[in-house]
């Protein structure tokens, strides 16, 4: 975008929007939007706190072990369904289903099972980003050449070293879109499991704020996390895009 | 099964009887569900010298070298690849893709080793056996170049060079100079003449070119489609000992590609 001339740097728009904020807040129109300057302020009170580092420890920790469990079944079972048939069809529909599924509706149900703690944020976790994972995976696999399939075979390939050394890297591509779009999934589950089970992590503090109308608090908290969501999402594209560099030139 | 044409009978009239036999199929069907790809299909193929399966397209020729391969099943019918019923792809044959079939994320050095790497042998042995055949089919100093650096042709050696390491006896080569510029392919038919001469191994080569079938060929087999036969077995015999550059304007060249053309020419819509 240029302006009078110049050019403006990328997500210069959002001063606009900023601007408009702190007038809202400063007009004094309501409690619930303070201006952005003393949200700013609070932000940096805030992440000094003992409190927002417990909870962010805690979100990072389940938040890492749920969608390393997302990966590590996704892409075996992805594979799995890719090159087996049976496998294909007792597991497809069932993917299909819970990839489109309203997963929030689930989590009561996953506390009954699990416990109120971070087992359930976990595996709330782990369901938001794994479906979309499983089908890259099998889509990756089912456009593997199917030459390159013939080779691994006619050259003697164990069902083991074929996955290992052929499948997994022939179906990289997919596989690394799957894992970028499950781990943006994968944000969404874990803040929606804290925010339903409310007794760790950024639940707990939204809580805290919107039971004490701290709203400075409340929106603070929030712009961390939307920034951190947005900067995960963002390395996962680039890295995305140097991969696909290369896979351009399969 | 129906044999014909004077060309075959004169070859045969040379005893091809005393040549060792490599691979043999035996009333080879292959169905695809309804389609008849194959039926009741049995050829033989001289041990240490190259045939080509001819023919035109859906004959069935990509199809029953599969079959050999042990990469399809046949639905009746077998192959026996040194009096060993092939029940699947083995070490004894190696296969070269028309497409080239590279790992696009590995380095020459390692796709030319790729079939000892699954074989087991360790990286430095496995490399050494790469690097001696990479300067044999003329890539020496592209040993650590990736395949999307490479031009076809450059590919197609990498892929020669891959089926070569494992030193299989017998060499299946689908096609595998359709993908790459014409004067590279000349180049690859020069090559692949004393590659014969060297290497005895027992080459089994498909194509669709009727001049490169007769050039590189000590025997062609033609197949012809609905119902999948063999048509005729053609052995050149004259000028296989010529040189590179006498073949092409070598009359006997000439008039078995003549009469290669004129029976198939029907097939040809």
């Amino acid at each position: 975008m240029t302006l009078l001339g110049y050019r403006l740097p990328g997500m210069s728009s959002l001063i606009i929007w900023g601007l408009l904020w702190e007038v809202v807040g400063q007009s004094g129109l309501t409690f619930f939007i303070p201006p952005l300057s003393e949200v700013v302020a609070t932000l940096f009170s805030v992440i000094g706190t003992d409190a927002f580092q417990k909870a962010l420890a805690e979100t990072a920790y389940a938040f890492c072990v749920g969608v390393l469990s997302a990966i590590c079944i996704g892409i075996p079972t992805g594979i799995l369904m890719g090159k087996n048939r049976l496998a294909d069809e007792l597991l497809l529909p069932w993917v299909n289903v819970f990839l489109s599924a309203p997963l929030t509706a689930l989590v009561p149900v996953l506390m009954v099972l699990f416990g109120f703690g971070m087992r359930a944020i976990i595996i709330t976790t782990t369901l938001f980003a794994i479906w979309i994972i499983i089908l890259n995976a099998r889509a990756g696999v089912k456009q593997i050449n199917r030459s390159l399939v013939d080779m691994a075979r006619s050259f003697g390939a164990s069902p083991v070293d074929a996955f290992f050394k052929v499948y997994l890297w022939a179906a990289l591509p997919e596989i690394l879109g799957g894992i970028r779009i499950g781990i943006i999934r994968a944000v969404k589950g874990v803040i929606i499991g804290q925010l339903l089970i409310s007794i760790v992590g950024f639940g707990a503090l939204f809580e805290l704020y919107a039971a004490n109308f701290l709203m400075g608090h409340f929106w603070a908290v929030l712009i961390v996390l939307f920034a951190l969501a947005f900067t995960i999402s963002e390395i996962l594209a680039y890295l995305e895009r140097r991969v696909s560099y290369y896979a351009a030139k399969r | 099964m129906p044999q014909t044409s004077a060309a075959e009978t004169s070859a045969v009239a040379e005893g091809d009887t005393t040549f060792e036999i490599a691979v043999s199929t035996r009333n080879i069907s292959k169905n695809f569900g309804d389609v008849e790809a194959l039926n009741d299909l049995s050829l033989e193929f001289p041990l240490g010298q190259l045939t080509s399966l001819l023919g035109p397209s859906g004959c069935g020729k990509t199809t029953l070298l599969k079959i050999i391969a042990g990469l399809l099943e046949p639905t009746s019918g077998e192959v026996e690849v040194n009096g060993q019923k092939v029940t699947g792809p083995g070490p004894d044959r190696a296969f070269v893709f028309q497409d080239f079939a590279l790992l696009p994320w590995a380095s020459v050095i390692r796709n030319v080793a790729f079939g000892l790497e699954l074989r087991g042998v360790a990286r430095s042995e496995r490399e050494a056996v790469a690097e001696s055949y990479i300067k044999q089919v003329g890539l020496a100093g592209f040993e650590h170049a990736y395949p999307h650096e490479l031009s076809g042709g450059m590919r197609q050696r990498v892929g020669l060079a891959r089926a070569l390491a494992v030193d299989a006896e017998v060499l299946l080569m689908d096609e595998p100079f359709s993908a790459v510029d014409e004067q590279t392919r000349r180049k690859f038919q020069e090559d692949l003449l004393g590659l014969v001469q060297d290497q005895k191994k027992t080459f089994i080569f498909v194509t669709h070119s009727i001049e490169e079938a007769v050039y590189v060929s000590d025997q062609v087999a033609i197949l012809l489609p609905r119902p999948s036969r063999v048509s005729e077995i053609i052995r050149p015999s004259s000028f296989r000992g010529k040189g590179v550059d006498n073949i092409r304007r070598d009359s006997e060249y000439l008039d078995i590609v003549d009469e290669i053309w004129a029976s198939l020419r029907r097939y040809v819509e």
